[in-house]
């Protein structure tokens, strides 16, 4: 008995391998299945569940209405922890465990671009809704996105900041260990000098953050014309509210990251008047728009944030491929994806140009009280 | 010289938030020895009772001391329970186990915490109701919150609260002998175990009190929001000297005044560094910290 | 069992007893590794596969950090930022200068796959030295320090390397480094992990083991004994910092991209878990610990949101119910002794 327990152990242990190749996943029904990853536990949880949410009911929608060509999607959900290594096994799960035809996948640049690698390798299409880095498309031609590039959401603030606002010194808060806010603000600040303006200084903070008077107190000494924070609501809401009590009279800029109901409820009013871009406003007259925002209230309560939409998006982008597409092969989706022109999205029309990219209006929204009014819209470049 | 006397308030108000949850850290430190990491996840559930009970009594829509009153201590008292609790369930049976045995535990309920936390609050961050109305004053173009006077406030209270518990009163006397030598004092006839339950529900108490008024004066709440204070209320709490009431106060404001600074003057991302880069210069040269006591080894 | 066991004895006599067999034993390990590294790669389905990779990976740093805080009785939560260096270190060097090194190599006659096998060697060794040399740094103040103390530092320390790594632009900073070359494969893994075996588990049984454990037992009487507890405590560091390193090169150059999300203190966390879980100073406990915790969480995958839920408490109910693991301290390789009940009480003094 007392030499059994390690022997049984590794028993145990060779049946959970055997276990986890033997997994087999027959179906009768002739569903099509799609993966999707995302962090739905972890630091970065509330922008997967989000984008999870909006990916369900586009799968609603479509299996409502009948699927493709007869046959139902199912979406098959794995959870990445936010870990780049997690997003990169599960990835390789969805395709060789459970045999999917294409791949939603992850909000976070970094997941993104940990996952891409696999998706290409195989050869399943990857659309992600939300990752930002232009390097995430550049992995290969099965990799796709729905949102805008930093680069050009760069470059439209600092055009916005510089022609409309008439701002001529700029200082940046980033959140330093987030990829898309330090993207966002090396192309803002490339494109803002450029047009002649001065960045007064440049500041960081840490997501999770609470306090950011430290850097708010910095900032205010330099009396910039605007404060270009390119962030998420979870951590605007509060730096909106600190500068307000400092008295900041640098006027606030954002990007697509501020986009949720939270923002204006943490803020409480400390960014009136301050602008940000976006994909589209929530309070758009459009019944698309309409239509999907209040089924998004009904189910869950609460308006979409900018990734639950992008998540809605991103899978009607797939869904509409993959009618039009002459086959379920990786290859032949590849090709209809990269063919979508002019697709009707809530986000606006999305065309996929030749680096995989989407092309697609943007808007800049100014806060005014508890609603966004749309101010100025940009045509893709 | 305006911008230095609003860095150096900034750094006070930010340091007194970290003095309010090392207050907890150092008592359970001082009595057991050992790191409750779980004190920052604590520090997250009191902001959240306290979030539940302003909505169940609606305190965030009407303002009244009472509310306020009322929210601040059920999350307290709810926080004290679940101090005991974690107490009773996953430190006791382990109280002859080595200390390394205890901090992996430790670690262990922090995260089933944050975990569970995120499962049951949800893992978006919610907006902390404000039932004690914020307003500002400018002296001078040094921007002081009401918020923060109310948390220099508290905490400076609570810190006198609590000495004069440990010093003056008989259960208070019991502690001491506890931290002291817990054998001798389990000899003399002082119930151990109930003095360390004591010790957790008070340390869990002021753990929520730090919740609900960093709630208040930054009102964000999510479930992980105690991870990163927590590690670093105890670099406060072993600046000032572990087991030292006087001692966690100081300490996190020090750490807090340094945080600030550091990042308003040489770079912001040097702030999470600063915080560990403090405890290895005190722990090389002074690991009493700085009104601790030595001690001796004792073999 | 005992005539198995005693085959296994005469092998390991053979292997060891001179330079010849040792060499043999090399070349026959190699060559083991190389004919499944073929052999695996083609047969098993990729996630399978993967797995494996990812449980070499683990083991490589679940011994390491064994030696650390199982023999030598140190706590070091700051694994993953040994792993970090490592990683971006060996990255930075093929991705900057291995073109130019193949380039040498091919010109000397070494072109192709022993090329990428002399860099990829190298990249590796780079990544473990200078994980060691920050490991020397993190040894020193660990010389004053215990306990709860020298965690926390460590712990500090694992965020100072990710602060660090997030400000230096040619590593990627927070958008991550993309790019590295795949040059790990299961021969690579499979061999470090074996490697990482042999040294720890021939450390531990040397009179250094001794001297290891005594500073773990009672560093006071260690030192009143005329133990450098100093010197030795430093040496885990060094060495288990090496290993670390290595096992982030190996992980860089499987992922072919690093991003600093991937070492927080969770990943150091992790890696305590299966050295707890496999019992501190149980060389074999940690590696059936390591394959064991990175199985269990795909096989969890089902029920995904309460997978961390499941580990904490998986984690408390371990230490009130068995706190010296699987395999409590169990003697390497004597598989008979390793149930052994011997509980590892030590009291504060």
């Amino acid at each position: 008995m007392r030499s059994r327990f390690p022997r049984l152990l590794a028993l145990a242990a060779f049946w959970l391998l055997a276990a986890v190749g033997c997994q087999k996943t027959q179906d009768a029904v002739p569903v099509i299945k799609v993966g999707e990853f995302g962090s739905l536990t972890g630091s970065t949880a509330t922008f997967g569940i989000s984008t999870q949410r909006g990916i369900d009911m586009a799968v609603e929608d479509l299996n409502a209405a009948g699927g493709i060509r007869g046959r139902k999607v199912q979406m098959i959900v794995e959870d990445d922890q936010g870990k780049p290594e997690e997003a990169a096994t599960v990835a390789q799960k969805l395709i060789n465990q459970n045999g999917v035809v294409a791949m939603l996948g992850e909000v976070a640049s970094s997941r993104s671009l940990a996952a891409a690698p696999i998706c290409q390798g195989a050869g399943i299409p990857m659309i992600t809704p939300a990752s930002t880095n232009p390097k995430v498309t550049e992995v290969g031609d099965y990799i796709f996105r729905v949102c805008f590039i930093d680069p050009d959401q760069g470059r439209v603030v600092a055009q916005f900041a510089f022609n409309t606002v008439g701002a001529r010194t700029a200082a940046i808060l980033t959140d330093v260990k987030n990829d898309y806010s330090v993207g966002l603000a090396s192309f803002f600040e490339e494109r803002f000098v450029q047009l002649g303006g001065t960045i007064a200084t440049k500041e960081s903070y840490t997501e999770g953050d609470i306090d950011f008077k430290a850097q708010l107190t910095a900032i205010r000494a330099k009396k910039p014309d605007v404060l270009f924070i390119p962030g998420y609501y979870t951590e605007v809401g509060l730096i909106g509210r600190q500068a307000q009590e400092l008295g900041l009279t640098a006027k606030l800029l954002g990007c697509d990251g501020w986009d949720s109901p939270k923002l204006l409820e943490i803020a409480q009013g400390s960014l009136e008047g301050f602008y940000f871009t976006n994909h589209y406003s929530v309070s758009d007259p459009n019944p698309a728009v309409r239509q999907f925002v209040e089924r998004y209230r009904e189910l869950y309560g609460e308006t979409p944030d900018a990734m639950a939409v992008l998540g809605y998006d991103a899978a009607n982008v797939l869904f509409d491929a993959m009618k039009r597409a002459p086959s379920l092969q990786g290859a032949a989706i590849r090709d209809a994806i990269a063919q979508t022109k002019d697709f009707p999205g809530v986000t606006g029309t999305i065309t996929i140009n030749e680096r995989r990219d989407a092309e697609k209006p943007m808007v800049v929204l100014q806060v005014r009280g508890d609603s966004l009014v749309v101010v100025e819209k940009i045509a893709p470049a | 010289m305006q911008e230095f006397a609003q860095q150096l308030l900034n750094g006070l108000s930010w340091g007194s938030i970290y003095a309010l949850i090392a207050l907890g850290y150092t008592m359970v430190y001082g009595v057991l020895r050992f790191i409750n990491f779980a004190h920052g996840d604590v520090y997250m559930v009191g902001a959240f009772l306290a979030y539940y009970i302003a909505h169940a009594v609606g305190a965030g829509s009407h303002p009244s001391v009472a509310a306020a009153a009322l929210v601040l201590l059920g999350s307290m008292v709810g926080c004290a329970i679940l101090g005991v609790i974690i107490e009773r369930a996953a430190y006791r049976p382990l109280r002859r186990q080595p200390r390394l045995t205890v901090l992996i535990t430790a670690i262990g309920v922090s995260l089933l915490l944050e975990n569970a936390g995120q499962l049951v609050f949800g893992a978006d961050p919610k907006f902390f109701p404000q039932f004690i109305p914020g307003r500002n004053l400018s002296v001078g173009g040094v921007v002081v919150t009401s918020h923060q006077i109310v948390i220099l406030g508290v905490s400076l209270l609570l810190m006198a609260g609590l000495h004069t518990f440990v010093m003056k009163t008989k259960t208070g006397m019991a502690l001491r002998a506890v931290s002291f030598h817990r054998e001798a004092a389990s000899l003399m006839g002082i119930p151990t175990d109930r003095i360390i339950s004591i010790t957790f529900a008070v340390g869990s108490a002021l753990a929520a009190a730090a919740g609900v008024l960093v709630g208040l004066s930054n009102p964000k709440i999510d479930p992980l929001m105690g991870l990163l204070p927590g590690l670093k209320a105890f670099v406060a709490a072993v600046l000032g000297g572990i087991g030292n009431i006087p001692g966690a106060m100081i300490g996190g404001l020090i750490l807090g005044v340094a945080e600030v600074l550091v990042s308003g003057y040489i770079s912001s991302t040097l702030r999470d560094a600063i915080a560990f880069g403090i405890l290895i210069v005190i722990l090389l040269t002074r690991p009493t910290g700085l009104l601790g006591r030595g001690q001796v080894e004792k073999v | 069992m005992s005539g198995a066991r005693r085959a296994w004895m005469a092998v390991e006599r053979f292997a060891t007893a001179s330079l010849v067999g040792r060499l043999a034993a090399l070349a026959v390990t190699i060559a083991v590794l190389v004919v499944l590294d073929r052999a695996l790669s083609r047969l098993l389905n990729p996630y399978v596969f993967r797995i494996l990779m990812l449980c070499g990976i683990n083991i490589v740093l679940a011994v390491s950090l064994n030696l650390i805080n199982g023999f030598t009785g140190q706590f070091s939560i700051g694994h993953a930022g040994f792993m970090a260096i490592g990683g971006y270190a060996a990255a930075a060097m093929t991705t900057y200068w291995g073109p130019a090194a193949l380039k040498a190599f091919a010109a000397v006659g070494l072109a192709g796959g022993i090329g990428t096998s002399m860099l990829f060697v190298l990249a590796l060794l780079f990544g473990g030295l200078l994980a060691a040399a920050a490991g020397l740094l993190v040894g020193i103040p660990s010389l004053r320090l215990r306990g709860d103390y020298l965690a926390i530092v460590t712990l500090g320390f694992g965020e100072i390397i990710r602060v660090v790594i997030l400000n230096l632009d040619f590593l990627g900073g927070a958008r991550g480094f993309p790019g590295i070359p795949r040059y790990t494969n299961f021969f690579w893994v499979a061999f470090s992990g074996v490697v990482v075996v042999l040294v720890v588990r021939n450390l531990v049984s040397s009179a250094y083991g001794l001297a290891f454990r005594m500073v773990r037992d009672d560093e006071t009487a260690a030192a009143a004994m005329g133990v450098d507890t100093t010197r030795f405590k430093v040496m885990a560091f060094v060495i288990g910092a090496f290993f670390a390193g290595i096992a982030g090169a190996l992980f860089g150059h499987y992922l072919i991209y690093l991003h600093t999300n991937s070492f927080t203190f969770m990943k150091s966390f992790e890696i305590v878990i299966m050295v707890v879980l496999g019992g501190m100073g149980s060389i074999i406990g940690s590696v059936i610990a390591a394959i064991l915790l990175t199985i269990l969480p795909e096989l969890l995958r089902s029920v995904q949101q309460y997978r961390m839920v499941f580990y904490s408490a998986l984690l408390i109910v371990l230490m009130l119910t068995r706190p010296q693991g699987l395999f409590g301290s169990g003697t390497p390789f004597g598989l008979g002794r390793l149930w052994s009940k011997r509980r590892e009480v030590r009291r504060a003094a």
